[in-house]
């Protein structure tokens, strides 16, 4: 009963704000609601069961991705005007990606009906007794282990591409270096002067 | 006393009034310390200062935070104009949130934790990554100079020290060999020489224990790391707009997750309930007085760190994040791993 | 599979409470303001801060790029972090070909990280 409950409470929140992501006028609202929806998906992966999975869902989604999103929205200082001018335009793109959407999903829930998909009937199904986590991370090293290094190799890229893209130098100004700092010692920069005339500068 | 309750009030029911009891049991208390470690703070912060510090209302100034928030409750709460309503009502709200749930999955002594999950560690991981949320959502809110920049920084500095954070974790999840809280705290029992609880003592480890001391007071954005709230460069930070229990609401906050910080070193890092050394009569007394003491002891650490460190700058704090401790914590994931590797799980042999 | 949501539970409940709690001390002062009378405001008490002058320009500036690299980079980590977390606990059963993999992932990244240093992506002035 509360299981049902629970997951009712998780999947309404989650249509609501994603239906308030797209419908929200302020992009920074929607980043918002994104997030409160990434949150419940998370709340639906407990009620599965994937505890891990769930856990991943709010550490990377919610506590990275969304807040470079929530940069980026608040830096690009976003004109309304001109998104709704883009609006017509990108409109017949948008209705293509929808309709392929829609197809998905319908086909998914086809193949469900069908009994193509049995959730008992996993290609890894979990140890009862093993926390899925441990379960997860012995099947990803071993079997999956090739996949797993292309990943590495994906954020790699992913790295790389965000430094090429976003890094700049600036000139204009001086660099602390610690290690100098620390290194110098007093004779290198304290002169002792003795039996200076009163009146006459020091010569430096 | 959840079986006392489902067999007087029915199963659901009992175990739904038994768990409420237990989350106030943690909450009220918690909302207490918070109030007396404030007053703490400020006492040890005075003493270093040679200054008496709070000494007016109550036996030795013991009901100064009480007076404060008594105070402040009374005030009026003033939402700017340009602010968005509903968001800046919200930010402390969540601040306050986050700063309580990270303390379910906290084990206060053998089998004393309200939710006992196989994935403790990173749930208290994903809650710390929340706290960042009450801090935009502050800073944008208040469509306001000072606590927009201060919500930047804080950001970026919160996910910077976030990364060796997790590094740390790895470690000692190497070593625990799970993420389960209670079984991290048990694999700790006489882990040195088979006599001294805490992986803190560990030559391997004990590093990885001051970078996450550090990383902690970065997390909270506590002194020597507050440069969210430097006052001489941006007002109150991104409190600047909020006033009455709003305000109050971010302090509680954070005092709150400086002291789930606290509870979170002493427990990854220093034995949690176990006493410090595997002894016999040492466990006649509770594991939770041992926790709050070590608790304590943490907190002494930072009010300390806080009254002696000057403010770092925002490039020095920056450097120490991801060219000090991120290469560091990164190398001695491989140490650790290989040291295990050889010895515990016998490769090359 | 129940049992793990079971363990949940408490947490679920727990925030409902905290929210709950934060929401009582955030609205109840709203309310004994009007009760007290502290509740007085008007047009320059509204004005957001500043140092004692209108203010100039719109407070939400564009900033730093760093900001958004700052943020890239911790993405990276982050799911570095998360291939880590399922490693340190299977440690004992992938063996040594499970380590020397995640190793050679930690090389290809750490990599990343040389390059990322040698190209000031980490400097902040």
């Amino acid at each position: 009963m509360i299981q049902a409950f629970a997951f009712y409470l998780f999947a309404s929140i989650l249509v609501a704000a994603a239906t308030l992501t797209v419908f929200a006028r302020n992009p920074v609202h929607s980043v918002l609601w994104l997030i409160l929806s990434f949150f419940n998906a998370a709340g639906l992966f407990v009620i599965l069961g994937a505890e891990f999975i769930a856990m991943l869902l709010v550490i990377v989604y919610v506590g990275a991705v969304a807040v470079l999103f929530l940069f980026v929205v608040m830096m690009l200082d976003v004109d309304f005007a001109r998104m709704r001018a883009g609006f017509a335009r990108y409109l017949p793109f948008g209705a293509l990606l929808g309709v392929v959407l829609v197809a998905e999903l319908v086909l998914a829930m086809g193949a469900w009906s069908a009994g193509a998909i049995a959730l008992d009937a996993r290609a890894a199904p979990t140890p009862a007794a093993v926390p899925n986590i441990q379960a997860l991370g012995t099947v990803l090293y071993t079997r999956y282990l090739f996949i797993f290094e292309a990943a590495g190799f994906v954020l790699l890229v992913a790295m790389i591409g965000a430094i090429v893209l976003t890094n700049r130098q600036r000139r204009d100004l001086k660099k602390q270096d610690t290690a100098r700092q620390i290194a110098r010692r007093p004779e290198d920069a304290v002169r002792n002067v003795v039996n200076q005339p009163v009146g006459e500068g020091v010569t430096l | 006393m959840t079986e006392w309750f489902q067999g007087t009030l029915g199963y659901g029911f009992g175990w739904f009034v038994a768990t409420l009891i237990l989350i106030l049991m943690i909450a009220l208390p918690l909302m207490l310390s918070v109030a007396m470690i404030i007053y703490a703070d400020r006492k040890i912060w005075a003493a270093m200062a040679l200054r008496r510090g709070p000494n007016v209302v109550g036996p030795f100034g013991l009901l100064q935070s009480f007076a404060d928030g008594l105070k402040v409750y009374l005030k009026e709460t003033i939402i700017p104009s340009s602010a968005n309503r509903g968001l800046f009502i919200l930010a402390p709200i969540l601040t306050f949130t986050v700063a309580l749930i990270g303390w379910a999955v906290i084990p206060f002594g053998p089998k004393m934790v309200l939710a006992d999950i196989n994935v403790g560690l990173l749930y208290l991981l994903a809650v710390s990554s929340l706290s960042v949320y009450g801090v935009i959502i502050a800073g944008w809110a208040s469509n306001s100079k000072y606590p927009f920049y201060s919500a930047l920084r804080a950001a970026a500095q919160m996910v910077s020290y976030e990364v060796s954070v997790g590094f740390v974790l790895i470690s000692v999840i190497l070593w625990a060999g799970t993420f389960n809280l209670s079984g991290i705290i048990e694999a700790q029992r006489g882990h040195i020489f088979g006599f001294i609880n805490g992986f803190g003592l560990n030559p391997l480890l004990f590093p990885m224990a001051v970078i996450f001391l550090i990383s902690s007071m970065a997390e909270t954005a506590r002194a020597p790391f507050d440069l969210t709230e430097a006052e001489s460069e941006l007002v109150a930070g991104f409190q600047t707009e909020y006033s009455s229990m709003s305000f109050a609401l971010f302090w509680l906050g954070e005092y709150g997750n400086v002291l789930l910080m606290c509870a979170l070193n002493a427990t990854l890092f220093w034995g949690g309930w176990l006493p410090p050394l595997d002894w016999g009569p040492l466990y006649a007394v509770p594991g939770i007085v041992w926790l709050f003491a070590k608790i304590f002891g943490f907190f002494f650490i930072f009010s300390w760190v806080k009254a002696t460190v000057p403010r770092y700058r925002y490039d020095q704090l920056m450097r120490l994040g991801w060219k000090i401790f991120l290469p560091i914590s990164l190398f001695w994931v491989f140490l650790v791993s290989g040291y295990l590797m050889v010895t515990r799980y016998g490769a090359f042999s | 599979m129940a049992s793990v949501a079971a363990g949940y539970l408490p947490i679920l409940l727990f925030l409902g409470v905290a929210l709950v709690l934060s929401s009582v001390f955030v609205f109840s002062p709203m309310v004994a303001a009007r009760f007290t009378g502290a509740h007085k405001p008007y047009a320059d008490k509204l004005s957001e801060y500043e140092c004692g002058f209108p203010a100039f320009e719109d407070s939400r500036a564009q900033f730093d790029v760093r900001f958004y690299l700052v943020a890239i980079l911790f993405i990276i980590f982050d799911l570095e972090a998360a291939f880590l977390f399922p490693w340190a606990v299977s440690l004992g059963t992938i063996g040594i070909a499970g380590w020397a993999a995640m190793m050679i992932f930690l090389a290809e990244l750490t990599l990343g990280f040389v390059y990322a240093w040698k190209k000031g992506a980490l400097e902040w002035e």
